[in-house]
């Protein structure tokens, strides 16, 4: 079966650890995360990661499984890139010189939507999302001039068939609202501990 | 002394009003109000407050003190199977949690509820590099089916009744609470004990779906060579009844994974022997003949499968499964029936209708014969000098009657066991089948002990394995467990060998072990045994082991370079198996 490019979507419990888990099921097969996002979903108290890997179909469904098969997780989806609306970030940071001399730095720059994030005497930052290859080949542009750094943000993805899941999701919230997230409320209180 | 707070069984022990106790207190309370009665343990410094507090339990709740921590999860993990209930365990932070991780493998690859208690440096000093810290929740965590850390007592009951529930439920597995040591002292308003029912991003078990129910009634119904492979499932899911009914109805020939081996009785009528790797001759080789394949509780293991290229391709396949995560996994399914069998069984075989399978049975029935010319015979019933494995397993069930519980470590003798061992009852066979490992038979057969102290438990182990964890020993001397320790000696380490002789031109890299003389090591244990290697000596020395009153060790000198045949050798079809 043909690799191809899958994001995978997960609503999980807000649970401490649960990246470790799913990151093991992963690493375990030897597949490489290409990007990693984890935020709040549309649901309070429910998250959501998304993951980008390049595998067969076959192979991206068996992990699936046993994604949804950990006891924090409520769902797990993948889709193809045609089944998503997806965005990635990136910042340039580039030499302000660069900028103001170079007319073509700044048209590459209006072209692919860039905006300015801070300005100072020697650099300039720009901030812009879209696609891969559309963030790829700005920053190979760009770096024919002098790119001082560059980070790009890990992919978020909207399910474009996605009412039937918000509404599970929402059912889900509303018949058991989360539970608080116990954190380790002691690690500051090291001197008061005495040790045997 | 008895300062147990646990005045109700079996009910939510809500309490009139809150009352100020301690977080080790909490971890027992809730241990009581799960049912517990047994727990295998080793005490240490970051659990020493729950080990204190069971000072005061201790008429509720028997501890067994092993020999070392591994011993105490395979002795849950024999509990639990021959007693299908939860087995507990108690260790400390640190090497204490370390040494769990074999046996939670174990669990995990082999479904066995146990819920692991570990003690943890206090909560001030995680990531400090404290004395006994490991990071034991990120050690276990691609070995145990859930695991928390608790680092404040308010905690631990929640905590602790999710863990039983998740271990328990739908495909079992062990589940591990990594406890701080200040939670366990810290003083709490305990308002009682609420057993956990449901987790909402948890579904133990999938919906049923009838529709499928009945494609699959309909694919059976017409097949003219159906044939049915029970693993664990069976046994996990109670369903031995049921799965009975479902096989008798047709007239199914159904073959057992190694798992699955005493969900149905060895000597029923439709049983066709066992599957895999050394399993029998003829569900091997019918597995490439069916038209339908009918798995029920069990996974397709490459152990079982051989190539998958090259595995029951001509068939239709159902595969039964609690666990939607197994379906199409290894196998291509045709239909799947999710669900725990003990009621998507029923719902089939009331779909079935009357059938007679009588002739494809008998086809199995003429390969066995072929097996028993060509294997079994001369593994029974040897006419060589050299004792085999098969003849002391033969003599066994003659005096057991198939009504013993058979405990196993890994290697030729476990397989042997497998192979010719009679089960009566379901829950009788205990052995380590996914991650095979060698040191399990001796703790497990201590445990099923307690599983089951009312059966004979016989704990056939190689000379390699048993030294693994002959310390348990120890705990059998302490506390009394009855079992009988049979060592299948044959000098080497038996499977590895087979397989340099088979597949690297007999090159014995580092298989030949010598092992003390275990009769006076077990005697230093004040256990009674005896050595023999002599076939007339056989028979009365088995039934000394069995007729003893307390534990009792047998070493039997086998042939050094007997091999387990049949096999399907690595990387060929099930229907290619070696009779040689």
């Amino acid at each position: 079966m043909e690799k191809q490019e899958f994001t995978i979507t997960l609503y999980t419990e807000n649970s401490v650890g649960l990246i470790g888990r799913i990151s093991g099921i992963f690493s375990r097969r030897k597949i490489n995360i290409e990007s990693l996002n984890t935020s709040p979903s549309e649901v309070e108290g429910i998250h959501r990661f998304t993951i980008v890997i390049h595998e067969s179909e076959e192979v991206v469904r068996k992990l699936c499984r046993q994604l949804e098969k950990q006891i924090d997780i409520l769902k797990a989806y993948f889709n193809t890139d045609d089944e998503i609306v997806w965005q990635e970030q990136a910042l340039y940071k580039v030499p302000a010189n660069v900028v103001t001399e170079k007319v073509y730095v700044e048209r590459l720059l209006r072209q692919y939507g860039a905006s300015t994030v801070v300005i100072r005497q020697d650099y300039i930052v720009f901030e812009t999302a879209g696609h891969r290859e559309e963030i790829d080949r700005l920053t190979e542009e760009l770096n024919k001039y002098g790119l001082i750094e560059f980070v790009r943000g890990a992919r978020i993805a909207i399910i474009k068939d996605s009412a039937g899941i918000h509404e599970k999701v929402l059912e889900f919230e509303k018949k058991e609202p989360s539970h608080e997230i116990v954190e380790n409320e002691y690690l500051d209180q090291q001197d008061n501990v005495f040790t045997m | 002394m008895n300062n147990t707070l646990s005045k109700i069984e079996n009910e939510e022990a809500k309490l009139p009003e809150a009352i100020e106790i301690s977080g080790s207190k909490a971890v027992l309370e809730a241990l009581l109000q799960e049912n517990v009665t047994t727990i295998f343990g080793y005490p240490g410094g970051a659990i020493m407050p729950i080990y204190d507090a069971l000072y005061d339990y201790s008429e509720k709740l028997k501890h067994i003190l092993v020999r070392h921590e591994q011993g105490a999860i395979h002795a849950a993990q024999g509990f639990a199977r021959t007693s299908g209930k939860t087995g507990v365990v108690f260790a400390t932070s640190g090497p204490g949690a370390t040494n769990l991780v074999t046996g939670l493998a174990d669990a995990m690859i082999d479904s066995n509820p146990i819920v692991c208690i570990t003690g943890q440096v206090f909560a001030s000093l995680l990531g400090t590099d404290a004395f006994q810290e490991t990071d034991v929740i990120n050690i276990t965590t691609p070995v145990t089916k859930w695991n928390y850390q608790v680092t404040d007592a308010t905690e631990i009951p929640e905590a602790i009744a999710k863990a039983f529930h998740i271990a328990s439920t739908g495909r079992p597995g062990p589940v591990l609470i990594d406890i701080t040591k200040n939670a366990q002292l810290q003083l709490f308003d305990y308002k009682g004990y609420q057993k956990c029912s449901h987790i909402r991003s948890y579904r133990p078990e999938p919906e049923i779906r009838n529709e499928y129910i009945e494609k699959a009634a309909e694919l059976i119904n017409q097949a003219k060579k159906p044939f049915v492979l029970f693993g664990q499932g069976v046994i996990l899911g109670k369903a031995e009844e049921e799965f009975k009914t479902f096989i008798e109805k047709v007239n199914l020939p159904a073959a057992a994974t190694v798992m699955g081996l005493s969900a149905l009785p060895t000597h029923h009528k439709l049983h066709v022997g066992m599957l895999g790797m050394h399993g029998n001759y003829a569900p091997n080789v019918m597995t490439n003949e069916c038209d339908v394949l009918i798995a029920v509780g069990m996974r397709f293991d490459d152990r079982v499968t051989g190539r998958l290229d090259k595995y029951a391709k001509q068939a239709k396949v159902i595969h039964l499964d609690i666990d939607p995560a197994e379906i199409d996994k290894n196998v291509k399914t045709t239909v799947p029936v999710w669900g725990n069998c003990k009621k998507t069984l029923p719902l089939l075989t009331a779909l079935l209708k009357n059938n007679d399978h009588s002739e494809w049975v008998e086809k199995f029935r003429e390969l066995e014969k072929e097996e028993i010319k060509e294997v079994i015979q001369d593994e029974l019933n040897p006419t060589t000098e050299v004792m085999t494995m098969g003849e002391v397993i033969k003599v066994l069930n003659e005096l057991t009657q198939g009504d013993a519980i058979i405990t196993t470590d890994v290697g030729q003798h476990q397989m042997v066991a497998c192979r010719y061992a009679h089960f009566n009852s379901s829950q009788s066979s205990v052995t380590s089948g996914g991650l095979g490992t060698m040191g399990f038979g001796l703790p497990a057969a201590i445990g099923a002990w307690y599983g089951a102290p009312e059966k004979t438990v016989v704990a056939i182990i190689g000379d390699g394995g048993f030294q693994m964890t002959l310390q348990e020993l120890g705990t059998i001397m302490q506390f009394g467990a009855k079992v009988k320790i049979m060592i299948l000696n044959n000098e080497f380490l038996g499977m590895v060998r087979q397989w340099q002789q088979l597949f690297h031109d007999r090159r014995y890299s580092f298989v030949n072990i010598t092992s003390p003389d275990f009769v006076a090591v077990a005697k230093g244990y004040y256990i009674d045994g005896q050595k023999i290697s002599e076939r007339e000596d056989l028979k009365t020395a088995l039934e000394t082991m069995l007729n003893h009153d307390d534990a009792y060790l047998l070493e039997v000198m086998v042939g050094k370079e007997n091999n387990v045949f049949p096999m399907v050798a690595q990387g060929t079809s099930v229907s290619e198996i070696r009779l040689k």
